[in-house]
């Protein structure tokens, strides 16, 4: 069994030398590696977390006596400390993901005032304690870059399925408390995704179908989501580089459906020059094909929806990139959606200021459509009123609609879900 | 009296037993637990309406969001979550979902905890030392 070796350094802290907060955190972060079966921990100064205390939900469990009080607030939700800790400035790099709400559009969201005054608060603190409001799902998308082999503490999976297999930085997927333990204590375990083994491929998945859309990069994820579960495929017969985007849409699929982590694309991503580099050894679990009849079969895990009528369309899970915000500006020119269907399209607010710099908010918003920021609908439980069925390019999005929001969804491509704003119709299908 | 014993790797300190809930499936938190009552609610899950409030949770090991630590903290501190926990896959949701539920937690057990427990099996976990004592329902006093 494994015993845990802290260093001088992680010994003092743990021991109080720099105050509670971090004690408590670092005490916090050893337990949590000893759990795993860590024998060390790992410095790490990229740390992305969520500061949930205003989403639905979780605000409803927060004691009478500490509401409002934001410190106390963040002890209980995000260090798990029933006692208020006097919280200092963070020691890693650390940026917030989702909000609940867009600052600018909370009335469309039908936000109330009291959730709008709870987000503003946990926003303030996160700036005091040095937490980065980056208040998306995508740093990646805005600026927040790792490195190569960089150790990272992040948090949301469609981000660090992307930063381990696309960039090669070695992040496991860390919970709010483990993230805002390391935030304050710059650590976290060397376990998992951080060491050389835990990152090596664990199936071969042969591709006969190769993605060429969106709607294939997505159903692709799902689909290897389903089947190795949260092992580590390893994709062949793919010659040419995917883009951002689909990169984006294709991880966010395979970590919802399963729980992937990391994937390695053969002479694609950057730990995977090879075949044999990428499985460097591990024992294979399993061998995949995936051709025209699983591509189909993907789709039909997404048969939540029998009606044709769309009242709501959602674009921009994971956060749309300024190329997709650009794509939806292009199909919605000079048109107007359909009187009774509504088109939300989020991006991050950096991709937003872009946007409206470009005309391409304009575009979007001349239609009938929205372009919001720092929120989700299916996160942050945002959504026009009376909608019973919705559309969606983003299988991971569609994964969730049903679940959490319980609307008929349908998915397809974005023109297809521009098409459904416009005409107020499902007309989609697999090409 | 045929008291199972089986002994594996200590994740969360403490001693607890009750009632063995037992689960081949999963457990999701964001989307797969109402986290006020600890009932199962996603939607192709066996255990689809059962609470876990109380119980000893037996079950393979977290899935789905990065939120699962969040959403059983949210359970606990609604007085919905395991009263100990027993899983077979160690994961980062999982291990840190085990130390926020805060309750007595095994895993890497001898035999398949989840092939010789059994619903309703009294179930004493020992968080100290690994050590999980399984007393059959028919023989419960």
């Amino acid at each position: 069994m494994a015993i845990m070796i802290l260093s001088d350094d992680e010994k003092r802290v743990l021991d109080g030398a720099e105050g509670e907060a971090r004690a408590h955190a670092m005490d916090l972060i050893v337990r949590y590696g000893k759990a795993l079966g860590a024998d060390r921990l790992v410095d790490t100064n990229s740390v992305c977390g969520g500061f949930v205390g205003a989403l639905p939900g979780r605000r409803d469990v927060i004691p009478e006596n500490i509401r409002g009080d934001m410190e106390a607030v963040y002890s209980l939700l995000n260090l798990d400390s029933d006692k208020k800790l006097s919280i200092p400035p963070v020691k890693a790099m650390t940026y917030r993901l989702i909000d609940a709400m867009d600052p600018d559009k909370w009335q469309v969201q039908r936000v109330s005032e009291q959730t709008r005054e709870i987000s503003q608060s946990v926003g303030e603190f996160c700036s005091q304690i040095g937490v980065n409001r980056c208040n998306t799902c995508t740093p990646y998308q805005v600026g927040v870059v790792p490195v190569f082999g960089e150790h990272c503490a992040w948090m949301e999976s469609s981000a660090v399925i992307y930063i381990n297999s696309v960039i090669g930085a070695r992040s496991n997927v860390e919970g709010a408390h483990s993230a805002a333990a390391a935030a304050l204590t710059g650590k976290t375990p060397y376990w998992g995704y951080h060491t050389p083994e835990g990152r090596r491929g664990t199936h071969h998945v042969r591709i006969e179908k190769v993605p060429e859309t969106m709607l294939d990069w997505g159903l692709l994820g799902y689909w290897i989501g389903e089947k190795v579960q949260d092992r580590v495929p390893v994709l062949t017969g793919i010659d040419h580089p995917g883009n951002p985007n689909f990169y984006k849409h294709f991880g966010a699929a395979a970590a919802s459906a399963g729980g992937v982590e990391m994937y390695h694309i053969v002479g694609q991503t950057p730990e995977a020059p090879t075949a044999e580099m990428a499985f460097s050894g591990r024992a294979l679990e399993g061998e995949l094909l995936y051709g025209p009849a699983q591509r189909e079969e993907a789709f039909s895990y997404f048969s939540t929806a029998t009606e044709t009528k769309v009242d709501f369309v959602k674009i921009g899970c994971p956060h749309a990139s300024l190329e997709q915000v650009r794509q939806v500006a292009t199909l919605l020119d000079g048109k107007k959606l359909h009187a009774e269907t509504d088109l939300w399209v989020f991006t991050p607010r950096q991709i937003k200021a872009i946007a409206d710099r470009q005309g391409y908010t304009e575009t979007i918003e001349n239609a009938g459509a929205h372009l919001m920021s720092d929120s989700c609908a299916a996160l942050s439980k945002v959504y026009p009123a009376g909608v019973r069925v919705a559309a969606t390019d983003s299988a991971k999005q569609a994964h969730y609609m049903p679940a959490i929001l319980k609307f008929q969804t349908w998915l397809g491509t974005t023109e297809q879900c521009v098409d459904a704003a416009i005409t107020g119709e499902w007309r989609g299908g697999l090409s | 009296m045929t008291k199972l014993v089986l002994k594996g790797r200590p994740v969360v300190d403490g001693v607890a037993e009750g009632e063995a809930l037992v689960t081949r499936d999963t457990i999701s938190g964001f989307g797969g637990i109402d986290n006020k009552t600890g009932e199962i609610i996603e939607v192709r899950h066996e255990l689809r309406g059962q609470s876990f409030a109380g119980k000893v949770l037996v079950f393979p090991g977290a899935k789905g969001s990065s939120g699962w630590a969040s959403h059983f903290q949210t359970a606990r501190l609604n007085k919905a979550a395991p009263i100990a926990m027993i899983f077979k896959h160690t994961t980062t949701k999982m291990a840190l979902g085990a130390v926020i539920v805060r309750a007595p937690a095994v895993t890497g057990l001898d035999k398949d905890p989840i092939e010789v427990i059994k619903t309703g099996d009294w179930v004493r976990v020992d968080g100290n030392t690994g050590v999980v004592e399984v007393t059959p329902a028919a023989e419960r006093p």
